[in-house]
């Protein structure tokens, strides 16, 4: 038994994922939904919460992790204040969105998937966002920019900072 | 809502929205029939704003807010009606807006831009010119939808309502004869009546694979059991295809009508919608749609007063492009990893929770109703003679009119490129044109002309897969494509399976080996050796599929491996290993701006002298070009 939910221990997180698991059950069928939306209000998925929801979902901890780390989705590190995802399907590829992504791993210091030192921004690549006509595209914490060059990298990364 | 009668005076309620946009006239203005204000004949003007994922992008929310705005300071609010819509498919031309009955066709509408159109068209009736979109030949402007090439070639079915209704107002959709199809099935037709009509259709499915759709329902049929299920495929991964996400965004009912559909057609009460969690608009409008239903009573218990009960859930996927194989999907709705199985047994058997399923593909679901409600043989008049009816194409990549298109089946790639698509941007030559993602092929020059169906694209070596069309030209390199697909199927190999997790990662590397410039040609024939045994032994579509890329392009684009084998040459110039950077001498001022920037330091020479770049030096990060002033350096 994780140490984490032992009775008498406050943390509010848990006290969200109890919210959550009430509105939702805790049928396995419900596990993703109820993850996306713990992911949604905590950020990422550690795995002291992963326990406590596998405490309370009486399921194995070794199942829950074997979702958490089989979906591009969840995401078990803390991420950058702006997540910058940079569409890579396939409409804005063969627009360039892959230089557009090599400019930001150079002006960042970092690579695909990681996040700046200073905990500003996390870069991701994202599979197709549908809007191929403004491909390429990328979304900064959901804000779109479209019909991009490397040009525009320098000052999409000033905006935010 | 218990009755047909009900439902008709809905529709005739809704008659108005019909008129004023499908038969281009405007309503003669009877306050008070059906519900009063209510009722869309009290409208003179329809003003409709596409609210789909590109159009949102580009601020189309804030457009119908501000027009709606302007048309209350007009006090024109109780004599046009304005509504947000789902996708009209001309995605690069959003935010897209279309007055009705004149069917005026605006394009690239900034929010700025509803003072002029709410005073000068709604109010004084005369078109805004500037808006309008013009006619790429001598630059006229359109003077109405139908009037544009983009939208002449198509024949929308599954689209039908997407750019036409509200699709978060279910009484729009009953407006279009909605739920009629459901009510003729539930009053008029027994269970086998219902298959027999979609196997007569000829219906395919339309998420990649074509199998016959009625023939799927009549497995499912055939199984005995107390609970089945309905399960709608909405996790459409292929990168670049986006029709799915617009039917649901644009047109949620059609499919929850044609689930209730194949619900009583299977025996099953529930259905499940599996949809990807990165389309958020279309999550939201299916919930609203499903709250709708559940109020009209189209879902739930004893529809039409009948003893039929269904009711349709939402789950949602979480990033796995091999969920959307059937029984990965399965799976993921059960709260497990992605993981497929082998079939048999097939899901019509043992599916969902262990019990017979029919799964089939949004698409195919929009294409239910209107098979049912206007008959198989409308249906079966389209299309070609073994793939009937229509398929929507997300075309997008080097290609002037990027969008979501439906065509009759047959329709030919140079229609689709040349008379829909407008051809390639900046007089660029057409290269290939990728179908079936990355699951597909490429098609090339030769390919222009054969009609496009599920056997036609096979024979080609391509597939039809979920609808991505995406074109390429001269400046994309084939082998940089093949690798392209590669690294997305090698990244979403679930792993299960030893000839998937293992055989892309040799096939990548390989690829890899080839664009940074360190290919042999014996790596050509490891490929093609690799690709058989993945595509023989892999357990699920996915590793099936996963080598058709790489064939495709080696069997059309042979020479362009080559020169990247033999000469370390990149014809397209995009292999970043194997370009050579130069400075021409002629244009070179000698300001050294190249040479101060490069992080290398390749670069040397006298001020006011031309500048040299050291070969062996060069790291080819191409900071040099971005930075010269005068274009005196060119990679290739």
């Amino acid at each position: 038994m994780s140490r984490q939910c032992e009775p008498g221990i406050k943390d509010e997180r848990f006290a969200i994922i109890d919210q959550i698991l009430a509105r939702n059950g805790k049928s396995e069928s419900m596990l993703i939904q109820n993850l996306e939306q713990i992911q949604h209000e905590l950020g990422y998925l550690p795995e002291d919460i992963q326990s406590y929801l596998a405490e309370a979902m009486a399921m194995p901890l070794s199942k829950i992790y074997g979702v958490v780390t089989f979906y591009s989705l969840f995401t078990t590190e803390k991420i950058g204040k702006y997540k910058i995802s940079v569409c890579l399907g396939t409409a804005c590829y063969v627009k360039g969105s892959g230089e557009i992504m090599a400019e930001f791993e150079r002006q960042l210091g970092i690579k695909t998937g990681q996040t700046t030192e200073d905990g500003r921004f996390t870069l991701e690549a994202c599979r197709c966002l549908g809007a191929c006509g403004l491909a390429p595209v990328l979304t900064v914490n959901g804000k779109v920019f479209g019909r991009l060059s490397t040009d525009d990298v320098a000052g999409i990364i000033a905006q935010f900072h | 809502m218990r009755s047909i009668e009900e439902l008709t005076t809905i529709r005739d309620k809704h008659r108005g929205d019909v008129i004023c946009r499908i038969e281009r006239k405007a309503p003669t203005v009877k306050a008070g029939i059906g519900g009063g204000s209510e009722g869309s004949d009290s409208y003179r003007s329809h003003v409709l704003i596409c609210a789909g994922t590109g159009c949102s992008s580009m601020e189309s929310r804030l457009v119908s807010k501000n027009l709606r705005e302007e048309i209350g300071r007009l006090g024109l609010d109780k004599e046009i009606k304005v509504i947000e819509t789902g996708c009209f498919g001309f995605c690069n031309m959003g935010p897209i807006m279309v007055v009705y009955p004149e069917g005026t066709f605006y394009c690239q509408v900034q929010p700025q831009d509803v003072t002029v159109i709410a005073e000068e068209h709604l109010r004084q009736g005369k078109p805004v010119e500037r808006l309008l979109y013009r006619h790429t030949k001598d630059g006229a402007g359109a003077a109405s939808m139908e009037d544009i090439e983009f939208f002449k070639h198509q024949k929308r079915v599954a689209l039908e309502n997407c750019g036409r209704i509200n699709p978060e107002d279910i009484e729009e959709y009953i407006g279009q004869n909605g739920y009629f199809a459901l009510a003729k099935c539930l009053k008029e037709m027994s269970r086998e009546d219902v298959i027999d009509a979609v196997k007569k259709s000829g219906v395919r499915g339309r998420g990649g694979a074509g199998f016959p759709t009625g023939m799927k329902w009549s497995f499912a049929s055939g199984s005995k059991a107390e609970q089945k299920y309905v399960v709608c495929n909405a996790d459409e991964g292929d990168p670049g295809a986006f029709m799915d996400r617009s039917v649901l965004e644009g047109d949620p009912h059609s499919v929850l009508e044609a689930m209730a559909i194949a619900g009583y057609a299977i025996g099953a009460s529930h259905g499940y919608i599996y949809i990807r969690a990165e389309y958020p608009i279309a999550v939201e409008r299916l919930r609203i749609a499903i709250r709708q239903a559940r109020e009209y009573g189209v879902l739930g218990e004893g529809i039409f007063d009948t003893d039929f009960h269904f009711d349709v859930d939402i789950r949602l996927g979480a990033g796995a492009f091999v969920c959307g194989e059937e029984t990965a999907l399965l799976a993921s709705t059960e709260g497990r990893r992605g993981e497929p199985r082998p079939r048999p047994p097939y899901p019509a058997v043992q599916g969902l929770f262990g019990r017979p399923t029919v799964i089939n593909n949004v698409e195919t679901l929009a294409n239910i109703p209107k098979i049912i409600f206007r008959g198989w043989e409308w249906f079966a008049a389209m299309g070609t003679e073994k793939s009937k009816g229509t398929k929507v194409f997300a075309l997008a990549g080097k290609i002037n009119n990027i969008g979501l298109i439906e065509i009759p089946m047959g329709t030919t790639l140079r229609t689709i490129i040349y008379d829909i698509g407008g051809g390639i941007p900046k007089g660029k030559k057409f290269k290939a044109a990728q179908t079936g993602g990355p699951s597909g092929g490429c098609l090339t020059e030769t390919h222009l002309d054969i009609p496009l169906d599920y056997d036609n694209l096979a024979a080609a070596g391509s597939m039809m897969g979920s609808g991505g069309l995406i074109v390429m030209d001269e400046d994309n390199c084939m082998v940089d494509i093949a690798r392209f697909f590669l690294e997305f199927t090698q990244d979403e190999s679930c792993g299960k399976c030893p000839p998937c997790r293992i055989g892309t990662k040799r096939m990548l590397e390989i690829l890899n080996k080839i664009t940074s410039g360190n290919g042999v040609m014996e790596d050509l024939d490891r490929l093609e050796v690799l690709a058989e045994t993945i595509r023989d032994s892999s357990l699920c579509a996915l590793g099936q599929t996963a080598p058709n890329p790489v064939l495709s392009t080696l069997k059309h684009f042979r020479s362009e491996y080559e020169a990247h084998i033999r000469e370390k040459k990149c014809p397209a110039g995009v292999c970043q290993a194997l370009l050579s950077y130069t400075i021409d001498p002629l244009k070179c001022k000698g300001c050294s701006l190249c040479a101060r920037n490069c992080p290398a330091g390749a670069i040397s020479g006298k001020i006011k002298e031309p500048y040299v770049i050291d070969q062996a030096k060069c790291v080819k990060c191409g900071e040099c070009i971005s930075r010269c002033k005068f274009g005196a350096i060119s990679k290739g």
